[in-house]
């Protein structure tokens, strides 16, 4: 019992369920204290209960959304580090590529929305997944061409004294190498995502979809449910987090594994 | 300094080529799908995969470029003076955001860099807080700022909830790269400091902040677009009509009436990105370089 | 102006007494490790004494302990008749470690300038005392340069500057010359002793080399590890040091004798 308790104690989960629960509760009684009918934040209670009541819509506009986003993050994925291997081929390319989609990636995508709709089809969901493949794409291919460049050229050498071929070197150094970097940008791109899917049904697309749910509940002052659907896209966020830190945890087992 | 100064002059030669590739690649597209359409219409995949080539989808860039010098109404503002002042509202929306999201982003950072335990216990929440798409419900923000902010010595406006949107997005980057950079002095670094018997505000003032700086640029890079990117969603989500994002949804319901002018206000939402990362980078390279610090993302 | 210039003879002992002492991290707990046991030594003032032994044995963790950045688990160590901790509060302590630690965000100056900031010296002060340390270290048109504009070399100088700047009455140093080749080093060795000597600074120096440990000092403690121990005390008496005095007999005749007590 105590030897359980002290693994409890001691586990990485204790300290932030302490601090999740203590949060929820001082959100709850608080605003049960200071502010008991206001409806603009509600208590976490209320928006759980709200999620029950609106259940059906709720989850096939998180389906209609989570779509979107899985769709567009493999792809936006997949075309980031097929880019970046490409560049990465051409010292010169890169040089002048790279810092390209720097500029690029400092330019406000979602903006570029209501130009998609018109191309695509405003209720098409694949004139909203371009938009987000695009945002996806920029943060994968800029750190994953920073990664493949970025290895120490000791490494290299020594693959070069072995007599290694080209893409053995990319194989053994240049992508082990890049791997942090790259899962940086996943991580940061999983919630990206869902947050710029949901912007972006605010431009078009579905009508069952998160972004128009969201928006129509507030226009109708439900507020409580407004919050419940944006409960829902923050979990598929957190979902999507957690999938790319453990990938990172299974890909490089070195740097993540705690002692 | 040549070879930096060649790397330079290559990359701008490399953005203008990039400019008149993308000109050029939309100007063929459209002449090739002009050809086309000529033949026979209706391939499966224009309009869906593809866009039409006609001029209201694809308004030529001539038409776009001459679009910016038109007044909108007859007498009024031309399109470039419109753009320049709804950019101008958005950037002091995404600005008050920055500098009240970095100013929270270091609190926080310095409040976690104080205590392990609060490190611990609220670095997963922290994460977290950027997968709610808060932006998503800036209208709801602006009732709340209104009923809420009453206590204030000044009076509220809408913007300022705007803002909030972009203190949101921008805060976050700051306290993560903030921490790193807090924490990333060696020990020997931290003992020197110790040996002179100088105080926890001592070090973090001349030890701990001025190393943080390359861990802070790259997070302030990240948090410029992300305050610009919070004021226009939450303009058009807001309803707030003074600013670039505001303009762009107009532009966009307008759209058959004008297809030119929502290109044009893009393209203006698109400088105005790129000039903020443009000052953020000069400042970069104005203090790290000369010291040759690295940054560090 | 707020000078903390000691003088370390009007001192009736030692400049550094250390008693019995004793050092365990995390005791108690299993991966307690006993670092150092049974210490005793006596550091006389403006003596210049070298710490040697493997990596491990705990050279760090003493000098760390005399520097009154850690507290000992048993015994005592005195530094100018008071508490390490005491000293330190005081400002006795110069230190310097292996990597030169310089802070890339300040030129030399303001990093030799940095611990008399901390002393709040008026701005005055500090410029001239920065101007005489650069010329003791022999920098004076380096002023202005940042750290990674520097060479090795010059960066453990300018780290040495930091040191002295104040007149501490104790210099510690952790393997400061670790890094840098054997050309610099020797000329390094050459410049400490010359600032040691015009300084009259009490040293405490931590080397893994030898030669380094017996051309520095005036006293030379061997330690061994598991448990870190100190297991011999050699004095030098090799009078002024010179280039030559590398290629003198009894130079080499203390050599001999630090290495076997190293061994055994
Ligand atoms: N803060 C610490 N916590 C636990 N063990 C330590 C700590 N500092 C040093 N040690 C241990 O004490 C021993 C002596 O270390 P150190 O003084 O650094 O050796 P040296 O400087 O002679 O190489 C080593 O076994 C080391 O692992
Ligand atoms: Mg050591």
């Amino acid at each position: 019992m105590n030897r359980f308790l002290r693994s409890c104690l001691t586990s990485p989960w204790f300290l932030p369920l302490v601090f999740g629960l203590a949060g929820l509760l001082v959100w709850e009684i608080g605003l049960l204290v200071i502010n008991p009918d206001g409806f603009v934040l509600p208590r976490p209670t209320e928006i759980l209960s709200e999620l029950q009541a609106n259940w059906d819509e709720i989850s096939q506009a998180s389906r209609n959304t989570g779509f979107i986003i899985v769709s567009s993050l493999f792809g936006g994925v997949i075309l980031g580090v097929v880019a970046a291997l490409i560049v990465t081929r051409f010292r010169s390319a890169n040089e002048m590529i790279t810092p390209l989609a720097v500029a690029v990636n400092a330019i406000p995508i979602v903006a570029l929305a209501p130009i998609f709709n018109n191309w695509l089809g405003l209720t098409s969901p694949r004139s909203n997944q371009a938009v987000v493949v695009l945002l996806v794409f920029f943060p994968v291919f800029i750190n994953t061409s920073r990664g493949l460049t970025n290895v120490d050229p000791n490494q290299i050498e020594l693959m070069r004294s072995l007599a290694s071929k080209p893409w053995t070197i990319i194989r053994r150094v240049r992508i082990p190498s890049a791997l942090p970097f790259f899962f940086t940008a996943l991580k940061l791109v999983s919630s990206l995502c869902v947050v710029g899917a949901i912007v972006v049904e605010y431009f078009g697309g579905r009508q069952d979809s998160l972004g128009s749910k969201i928006t129509t509940y507030a226009g109708f002052t439900q507020y409580d449910a407004a919050w419940a659907a944006v409960l829902a896209g923050s979990l598929m966020g957190i979902a999507l987090y957690a999938l790319a830190s453990l990938a990172e945890r299974l890909a490089m087992p070195w740097a993540t594994r705690q002692s | 300094m040549p070879e930096r100064l060649r790397r330079l002059l290559l990359q701008v030669l490399a953005a203008g080529a990039a400019l008149l590739a993308i000109s050029g690649i939309y100007s063929l597209y459209k002449v090739i799908g002009r050809a086309l359409d000529d033949g026979q219409r209706d391939w499966w995949f224009i309009g869906t995969f593809l866009p039409r080539s006609t001029d209201r989808d694809m308004p030529p860039i001539r038409d776009i470029i001459s679009e910016f010098n038109k007044p909108l109404r007859e007498g009024g503002p031309e399109l470039i003076n419109l753009i320049w002042d709804a950019s101008l509202f958005t950037l002091r929306e995404a600005l008050a955001g920055f500098v009240l999201g970095v100013i929270i982003g270091m609190a926080i950072a310095i409040l976690l860099l104080r205590s392990r335990t609060l490190e611990k216990g609220t670095m997963p929440y922290v994460i977290a807080s950027q997968t709610v798409p808060l932006i998503a419900i800036t209208p709801i923000i602006v009732i709340w700022g209104r009923k809420n902010f009453g206590f204030l010595p000044w009076e509220w406006q809408d913007w300022m909830s705007v803002s909030l949107i972009a203190v949101y997005l921008t805060f976050f980057p700051v306290a993560v790269n903030g921490l790193r950079g807090l924490q990333s002095p060696d020990p020997d670094a931290k003992e020197l400091m110790d040996s002179y018997a100088a105080g926890w505000w001592q070090t973090l003032w001349r030890l701990r902040l001025p190393a943080s700086l390359p861990y802070l640029f790259p997070a302030f890079k990240i948090a410029t677009l992300a305050s610009i990117i919070g004021a226009i969603v939450g303009e058009i989500s807001a309803a707030q009509s003074d600013g670039i994002g505001y303009l762009i949804l107009d532009f966009a319901s307008k759209y058959s009436t004008g297809p030119e002018r929502l290109y044009a206000s893009i393209i203006g939402a698109a400088v105005l990105g790129l000039l903020a990362a443009a000052v953020i980078t000069l400042a970069e390279f104005a203090i790290l370089v000369r010291r040759r610090q690295a940054t560090r993302s | 102006m707020t000078e903390t210039t000691k003088d370390p003879t009007s001192q009736s002992q030692g400049a550094v007494d250390i008693l019995d002492l004793n050092k365990i991290f995390l005791p108690g707990n299993a991966s307690q490790v006993i670092a150092l046991t049974d210490i005793n030594l006596s550091i006389a003032p403006r003596s210049f004494t070298t710490l040697i032994g493997p990596s491990g044995c705990g050279k760090s963790t003493l000098l760390r302990l005399i520097a009154g950045l850690i507290e000992p688990t048993e015994g005592s160590v005195t530094v100018n008749g008071k508490t390490a901790n005491r000293a330190r509060q005081d400002r006795d302590y110069g230190m310097a470690f292996q990597t030169a630690s310089l802070f890339d965000w300040r030129t030399v100056r303001k990093n030799i300038e940095l611990p008399l900031e901390l002393l709040g010296w008026s701005r005055a002060d500090r410029r001239k005392r920065t101007e005489e340390m650069l010329e003791l270290v022999q920098l004076s048109e380096f002023v202005n340069s940042y750290p990674r504009e520097l060479s090795g070399g010059m960066q453990q100088r300018v780290a040495i500057a930091r040191a002295l700047a104040f007149r501490p009455s104790l210099l510690l140093m952790d393997e400061p010359f670790g890094a840098l080749d054997e050309m610099t080093r020797e000329h390094m060795q050459t410049e400490l002793l010359r600032m040691w000597q015009e300084t009259g600074t009490t040293v405490i120096f931590i080397t893994h080399s030898i030669s380094e440990a017996v051309f520095l000092s005036t006293q030379v403690c061997v330690m061994s590890p598991r448990p870190g121990q100190i297991t011999a005390k050699v004095d030098v008496d090799l009078g002024e040091r010179t280039e030559e005095t590398r290629d003198r007999d009894d130079f080499f005749d203390y050599i001999v004798q630090v290495r076997e007590a190293l061994r055994s």
